[in-house]
């Protein structure tokens, strides 16, 4: 089938088969690997992406369910530069091997766009859908609890 | 950890996507939000011919308040139902049942329809079906018809949906503001599936005594439950920590859970008492 919607600002098309999951379709048809894929049905939160802003599992979403929509994968949070998210990742040694991180930024970034005053019991109620094998998940909570007040300043991004 | 082949389709009417569905002799397949479907797909658990997304039929969106109660739309997702703020009030249990289904990026897209057809019996929302007397709405090709929670529910991930019918929307029967109520369950971690859950309501006659209880339970059988000995133990008494133990004692009696790699059946029916006797105890204070 064919499909179109916006991946990272970019309007794409692609042909893909009706049981293509978005995760594959990212990674696949259009090379941005930044998205990981891990357990592949719905456990782990390592393919998270946002559409529409809102942070939802890549690989329980077929491509052809995101039809006009507006994807952001972790290629498409930042430029050059880390972000403010990403420096207070890297600041508070908030991974290690670095494979569930990509889940962990757009998880965060869009908790914090939407709320950017959670408490540390929400940001930890939030973060409870990704798996982290080896920083555990005191750091990340630290980097994330950082970050709320670049995101307090500048608005949702 | 791929899907099988289908094929899909995203119609525009409740009515084209029954003739979908009937046009597959059951082997076509609701999806909404897909957050049970596609893992059961990823598995391959479930191959079905056709698969029928519900996308654009906006109006099963809806959550409608009104004097007669609550009606969700099939595709209500959890975090709709979270940033209800009306739901505090119209209907409290089900507000408190939904903050622990799943976690944050499933709450974006999972439905009130999918969890409901799809009938896991460890899931929050139809315990919550179940304890409240739900009324289910479901459009077929011979029509529209109206079941109760407790005919819908046959089985394990069974339900009564014929192959051509889509459930449609979910009614709970109106709250009235004085209702005490609990909602508890215990999971290993947050989010994940309950090893065993209770929900509860009941209503205080002129002299402070239980009418009306409904107690539901999730995990512990085939399907969510009613407790309808423990209910009948509360009804017409006055609440003490008495009646609340033998609730209780009783509740553990009447259900037989099965065992499995997350808990034995024994240890599911204890905790069924220990979530039971602290609900009671949380709705009266």
């Amino acid at each position: 089938m064919q499909i179109e919607f916006n991946l990272n600002g970019q309007a794409v098309s692609a042909d893909v088969e009706p049981r293509t999951t978005l995760a594959d379709c990212i990674r696949n048809d259009f090379g941005q690997t930044g998205t990981h894929l891990a357990c592949e049905h719905g456990v782990c939160g390592a393919c998270t992406v946002l559409v529409n802003g809102e942070a939802v599992r890549s690989c329980l979403l077929l491509a052809v369910q995101v039809q006009n929509d507006k994807v952001v994968t972790i290629e498409g949070l930042s430029g050059d530069e880390l972000t403010p998210l990403q420096a207070a990742f890297r600041k508070h040694h908030a991974l290690q091997c670095g494979f569930c991180t990509p889940g962990f930024i757009t998880t965060a970034h869009a908790l914090l766009s939407h709320e950017p005053d959670a408490d540390e019991d929400r940001i930890r109620d939030v973060l409870s859908g990704n798996l982290c094998r080896c920083s555990g998940y005191v750091p990340i909570v630290e980097a994330v609890l950082e970050a709320r007040s670049s995101y307090r300043d500048s608005g949702s991004k | 950890m791929k899907p099988p082949i289908f094929e899909y389709a995203s119609p525009l009417t409740v009515a084209e996507a029954v003739s979908l569905l009937a046009s597959r002799n059951g082997n076509a397949k609701v999806i909404s939000g897909g957050q049970s479907l596609m893992p059961m797909l990823a598995f391959r658990l479930a191959a079905p011919e056709l698969l029928v997304d519900l996308k654009h039929l906006k109006d099963l969106g809806a959550i409608r308040i009104g004097e007669d109660g609550v009606r969700l739309g099939a595709r209500v997702r959890w975090c709709d139902i979270e940033s209800d703020a009306r739901l505090a009030v119209s209907h409290p249990l089900l507000a408190e049942a939904i903050k622990h289904v799943a976690h944050y990026q499933i709450r974006n897209r999972g439905t009130v329809g999918g969890s409901v057809a799809h009938a896991d019996p460890s899931a929050e929302m139809p315990g919550i079906a179940m304890t409240c007397d739900a009324q289910m709405k479901i459009v077929g090709s011979a029509g529209t018809r109206i079941e109760a929670a407790a005919d819908f529910f046959t089985g394990p991930l069974q339900t009564s949906l014929e192959q051509d019918e889509i459930l449609t929307e979910v009614h709970l029967p109106a709250w009235p503001a004085a209702r005490r109520w609990a909602f508890l369950e215990f999971a290993r971690r947050k989010g994940d599936f309950a090893m065993a859950g209770v929900a509860l309501y009941y209503d205080l006659d002129s002299g402070s005594r239980i009418t009306d209880a409904h107690i539901g339970a999730i995990g512990v059988a085939d399907r969510p439950i009613r407790l309808t000995e423990a209910e009948a133990v509360l009804n017409g008494n006055q609440m003490s920590d008495k009646l609340i133990a033998a609730a209780s004692a009783k509740a553990r009696q009447s259900i037989d859970p099965p065992s499995d790699i997350h808990a034995p059946g024994a240890y599911r029916a204890a905790l069924v008492a220990t979530l039971l006797g602290r609900g009671l105890k949380k709705s009266a204070a």
